[in-house]
């Protein structure tokens, strides 16, 4: 057994030998086939996963601007006959758009810049401070992450409800300033890695020069650190905007955020349409595809212009180990 | 003299420290506030409310009543509804998962390639982290427009069909559900692309002049390197998905919550349920990854 593998390996080390020059050429030729072949079918794979994931956004683009016609004739699936956009039209009065907009976005920038705030005072905490029962508070940090919303959802409610924050934004602004917004824990441990990384000296620098923890904090630290800040902010933003499930419970309809207001679509497009034709405009797909790419497209104008920043940010995260 | 001289710089040391960890806990003071009132609180008084009767009116004083395991068995044994939502949310979970998981390693390996236009498939793979939210999945589910692949026209459907259950079943699931798990995957296979990216061309090249094959580093390589990263999105899928919105348990601890006679404490009895089992699944998951070896560093 031993003796004959040997032997295999010496042939195969004969033959390089021996061959050289008259095998290299032909050898070089088919790698480089080889190569190519597998360029094209990575790229078959990479086009057909992408069209994959970017189906259901091709498909509400589309069916966005059918008109009823369209929409039910069978022989037109992927080209409109016509660029319709009555469908918007009824999706943003629905929806009373600019005003939820508005609302939506000071809403959820002011939820990102309270989360990053307090985030990064509880990462700079852990980084940069030696203190007792440390180790504890990180471990609660961590197990914060894995209590669900569902869990606490209810109790919140009622806690808000006493206080008269229920049907309020401060039901979801007053948790994400005290570091208990959406992913929190994440936002923690990201400006942890990076509060950590950039040398002591620096700090300790500057309060020689006489500045306190807080001065070296704004001064030193968070402008080092603007790429944490980024992410926290970024990222912030885009969940806040999704999170409809406590949102919508402490918050409720009674505050116009445009994904609460998507979930009550049907009944929000009735109460515009139904009664003034008498019940003709039934609701269809397409203001409901037109409804949904409103929605998002403040989302997707972000990611469009900052995509980069996203991933990197993710990337940069220190969650990947260092 | 010399007695002094020994004590001050001692105690001055004492007093630095001393000042650090007051500033450390003035730094955590708004996050401990914060889980204290908002995470711990909660969390304790939802296990209290499912063992009591409490009335429906939050602002009524009256005593709760306890009531012990009532609305556990309740939710267990009388109410289907929630048997239901909680088989399937549990499925959701547990199939998914591991699929998300797979799929983004393999597509981070994909990606984990020297070609042109990486970066504009990873911005794609990316995407759906972006916009995916309860209502914006609920809205694309209801008008097929996550049905990418309509397995009932071709023939793999009826040739699935004739296995059994215990194959086709999972290979059915992929194709019902191939979008969603591709969108619920951009920030894992981010997080695998990154680690990969730190394995580094000096091992890469060690393991290719050995004549290790694409398949062999993949295996000796690729995957016990990647181990650590596998616990943490696969804990983080599992995160993900529990706590999607429009689950159908979520959805009923929802709906439930104001019910006469149970107002609450009916709903938190049903988180509490749901919770356990996810813990539990976590556990698992904690344990089939987990380092065998000493720790050589922290994640």
């Amino acid at each position: 057994m031993k003796i004959r593998s040997i032997e295999r390996a010496g042939r195969k080390a004969g033959r390089a030998l021996v061959l050289p020059s008259s095998i290299q050429h032909p050898d070089k030729l088919r790698r480089a086939g080889r190569r190519l072949a597998g360029q094209i079918l990575l790229y078959f794979l990479l086009i057909g996963i992408s069209v994959v994931f970017l189906y259901p956004i091709l498909y509400m683009v589309v069916n966005s601007f059918k008109t009823v016609g369209d929409l039910v004739n069978p022989g037109i699936e992927w080209i409109p006959t016509t660029l319709y956009i009555g469908n918007y039209r009824r999706a943003l009065v629905a929806l009373d758009y600019w005003h939820s907009l508005a609302y939506t976005v000071i809403f959820t920038s002011a939820a990102t810049l309270f989360q990053t705030i307090s985030c990064a005072l509880a990462g700079y905490a852990l980084a940069r401070h030696r203190f007792p029962m440390k180790k504890l508070w990180m471990v609660l940090i961590v197990i914060a992450f894995l209590i669900p919303s569902h869990v606490t959802l209810i109790p919140r409610y009622l806690q808000f409800f006493k206080y008269g924050l229920v049907n309020t934004p401060w039901a979801v602004l007053l948790p994400a300033a005290l570091g208990q917004g959406v992913n929190s824990t994440i936002f923690i441990l990201v400006f942890h890695q990076f509060f950590s990384s950039y040398p002591r000296s620096f700090d300790e620098a500057a309060q020689l020069d006489g500045a306190n923890r807080f001065r070296v904090f704004f001064r030193v630290a968070l402008p080092i650190c603007s790429p944490a800040i980024i992410v926290s902010l970024l990222f912030s933003f885009v969940w806040f905007w999704n999170e409809t499930y406590t949102a919508g419970q402490l918050m409720g309809e009674a505050q116009s955020l445009l994904p609460i207001k998507l979930s009550s679509f049907m009944e929000l497009y009735n109460n515009a349409y139904a009664s003034a034709s008498s019940g003709v405009s039934q609701i269809n797909e397409s203001q409901n595809m037109a409804a949904t790419l409103l929605v998002i497209a403040p989302l997707l104008l972000i990611y469009l212009v900052l995509q980069k920043r996203f991933i990197e940010g993710i990337e940069s995260s220190g969650l990947t180990g260092e | 003299m010399k007695k002094k001289e020994n004590l001050r710089p001692s105690r001055r040391r004492m007093s630095i420290r001393m000042r650090e960890a007051v500033s450390g806990y003035l730094f955590l003071a708004p996050w401990i506030a914060g889980f204290l009132a908002f995470t711990l609180y909660p969390f304790a008084y939802s296990l209290f409310l499912s063992f009591n009767q409490v009335s429906q009116d939050p602002m009524n004083k009256a005593k709760p009543v306890f009531v012990g395991l009532q609305w556990y068995k309740e939710a267990l044994t009388v109410d289907t509804t929630f048997t239901v939502a909680l088989m399937d949310t549990m499925r959701f979970v547990l199939l998914s998962t591991p699929l998300i998981v797979v799929v983004a390693l393999m597509l981070a390996l994909l990606l984990n390639r020297q070609f042109r236009g990486r970066t504009f498939f990873r911005a794609v793979f990316f995407f759906p982290v972006i916009i995916i939210s309860g209502p914006v999945v609920n809205k694309l589910l209801e008008s097929d427009a996550a049905a990418v692949v309509n397995p009932e026209n071709y023939l793999i459907y009826d040739v699935l069909r004739t296995l059994p259950d215990v194959i086709s079943a999972p290979l059915m699931y992929i194709f019902d559900n191939i979008t969603l798990i591709l969108w619920f995957s951009g920030v894992q296979i981010i997080l695998f692309l990154a680690s990969l990216l730190k394995i580094g061309q000096p091992l890469r090249e060690a393991a290719a002049i050995d004549g290790a094959s694409g398949w062999q580093m993949l295996w000796k390589i690729y995957l016990p390197f990647l181990r650590p990263m596998v616990l943490l999105n696969t804990v983080y899928t599992v995160v993900l998905l529990s706590t999607f919105s429009d689950n159908a348990v979520n959805q009923k601890i929802l709906s439930d919550r104001q019910l006469a006679g149970k107002a609450f404490s009916y709903s938190a009895a049903m988180s509490w349920i749901y919770l356990l089992l996810i813990l539990l699944t976590l556990l698992v998951v904690f344990l089939l990854f987990r380092e065998r070896r000493a720790k050589e560093g922290n994640a």
